[in-house]
């Protein structure tokens, strides 16, 4: 184990110390997060929180060739840290998120979570889907409680425990109500709550605001913010919004496109609460996107050929069938 | 309320037509009766509890038959659904058996069974086995995968993932089949019953036939709608309507 921990990028963002005094102060306190939260677990600054030595993922694609979705990806996310992580699409960085929840499995390399390798899903881990992942058949507060039913937790706690985590995201008034009956904002709220309600160290986000309008974004960046630093959790969030990601990361990781390698690491030291439209937010985007947009542009090469290879693979295994 | 007009029309124009017909004469009162006359046939069969005792036997052997149905087929068409040789192997196998009428067994489970109860519910499950099997494998095959990702992620596994994840997310798409196997399960059940002195429906119906009452035999032919009309509308139609409440679809029309 000591070996992973040689292993850090020297881009490391230098305060080690946890930036948030976790929960103690935030209202509320008294219901469930504080008692498992992380202020009673100091994590030595050795141990990433989350720690991904020599990531390799590849898989057969239809037509029989092997394909490496992920490189070498070597990765320490400290306890409390809010990481982005930026590619251009195709480079696999939502399949490093189900490979860090244990959804999927890496073909080499190790996922450590604490120093221990991930076996499997944990509710240590949750992960917040781009959309349509609440359960349309529970309520906004049943959704919330599953995580806590899995763990056999008792009704009255588990409802109480729903609720504060509802009243933090401003949802209280819409317990009863059906997910369907909800905007696309107010959903992705509910799934925050019912991640958060499992108490994970680590919350896994995936493209989470991709798909809604830029007032509400803008709205769940402030909230997603606010909780973070309320209840101290590690959060790993992907996007390929750059100015997203620097809006809301500690740090900004960028993956290359086919094979996904850990490109670049940019610390962003930048005062919060920040703002998408800061100059400065805006300044260190650019400094991004000039390295992203490499990467873009042989994406956009290779779909092209993707596009032509595909039609000439098809031609070949005609001819060889007859 | 129009709606409600039109079924007044339709159904007193059918009801005037027979009338009219039986009171023509042109075939005699006991091979085509008149409506009164399966109006006393119905009373009567109340009246001395035979029709109480048949729908009470026929009932408790359709629900025995489908809840064993309803289970071992969600089992199986989890199991096609997710296993790539199974779905292969026995998926085609359970299409070609279901063009084959339940009653098709009937000899098979006199064999196996011997002239009794369970011979019936043999051939009641095997009317709605498949269709159940089909329905929860295609309802499998549709539910969107990010369900079950989500509910490992948040700690489901085993028979709780299938239980309040996998099952309730593929319910929308497997109450047709569902209901489509309860319509076999009685279909074949009557059948069962008409072959076999068995108390239940299928039985008085055929007593009917044996003393040339054709009365009786439209009055249980009644009741055997009735009944099949009944649940599907109120157990069926209510489960869907629950759906379309919870999951905001757009109600069927």
């Amino acid at each position: 184990m000591s070996t992973n921990v040689q292993k850090f990028p020297n881009q490391f963002p230098i305060p080690v110390e946890p930036r948030f005094p976790a929960h103690s102060g935030s209202p509320g306190a008294r219901v469930g997060p504080v008692s498992i939260g992380h202020s009673g677990r100091s994590v030595s600054p050795e141990i990433a929180k989350v720690g991904l030595s020599d990531i390799c993922l590849s898989y057969r694609t239809q037509s029989g060739e092997r394909l490496l979705a992920l490189d070498h990806i070597n990765l320490q996310v400290r306890a409390g840290e809010f990481v982005c992580i930026v590619g251009p699409s195709g480079c696999g960085k939502s399949t490093l998120l189900h490979l860090i929840a244990g959804l999927h499995q890496q073909t080499a390399g190790q996922v450590l979570v604490d120093g221990k390798p991930v076996q499997g899903p944990g509710t240590d881990r949750i992960m917040i889907f781009q959309e349509h992942s609440l359960f349309p058949w529970l309520t906004v507060g049943q959704n919330v409680e599953f995580g806590m039913k899995m763990k056999g937790i008792p009704r009255a706690e588990r409802v109480e425990r729903a609720r504060y985590y509802l009243r933090l995201v401003h949802l209280a008034k819409f317990e009863k109500s059906y997910i369907h009956q909800l905007s696309g904002g107010m959903r992705q709220r509910v799934a925050i709550a019912r991640a958060l309600a499992t108490e994970p160290d680590v919350l896994l986000m995936d493209e989470p605001f991709a798909a809604l309008d830029a007032q509400t974004r803008d709205l769940l960046h402030d909230e997603l913010e606010r909780i973070w630093s309320d209840t101290g959790r590690t959060i790993i969030f992907v996007t390929h919004n750059v100015r997203e990601a620097v809006r809301l990361g500690d740090r900004v990781v960028l993956l290359t496109f086919r094979p996904g390698r850990v490109k670049s690491e940019f610390p962003v030291e930048l005062p919060r609460p920040r703002h998408l439209e800061d100059p400065t937010v805006a300044r260190t985007a650019r400094e991004i996107l000039d390295e992203l947009r490499e990467e873009i542009n042989r994406s956009l090469e290779a779909e092209y050929k993707d596009g032509v290879k595909h039609r000439i693979t098809i031609g070949v295994g005609g001819r060889s069938q007859v | 309320m129009k709606r409600a007009a039109r079924y007044i029309i339709f159904y007193s124009a059918l009801f005037g037509l027979w009338t009219l017909l039986a009171e023509l004469k042109i075939w005699p009162p006991y091979l085509f009766p008149t409506p009164w006359g399966v109006g006393q046939a119905l009373y009567a069969g109340f009246q001395d509890h035979t029709y109480l005792i048949a729908i009470r036997v026929s009932m408790q052997r359709v629900l025995i038959g489908y809840g064993i149905s309803v289970i071992l087929g969600m089992i199986l068409g989890l199991g096609v659904a997710s296993n790539k040789f199974l779905e292969e192997t026995m998926g085609g196998l359970l299409v070609s058996l279901q063009s084959l009428p339940s009653i098709c067994w009937w000899p098979l489970a006199l064999l196996w069974f011997g002239l009794n109860q369970n011979a019936i519910l043999f051939v009641v499950i095997m009317g709605s086995l498949l269709s159940v099997t089909l329905a929860m494998e295609d309802g499998r095959k549709q539910m969107p995968k990010i369900f079950s990702q989500a509910g490992r992620n948040l700690g489901a596994k085993g028979f709780k993932l299938f239980w309040y994840v996998l099952l309730p997310a593929s319910l929308p798409f497997i109450v047709s089949g569902l209901k489509q196997g309860w319509a076999f399960a009685w279909r074949s059940l009557i059948t069962a019953e008409m072959l076999y002195l068995s108390l239940g429906l299928g039985q008085v119906l055929m007593m009917g036939r044996d003393l040339n009452d054709m009365s009786a035999v439209i009055a249980v032919m009644i009741l055997i709608i009735a009944i099949g009309y009944i649940v599907d509308g109120v157990v069926f139609k209510g489960m869907e309507h629950r759906l379309q409440n919870k999951w905001g679809l757009a109600p069927a029309t």
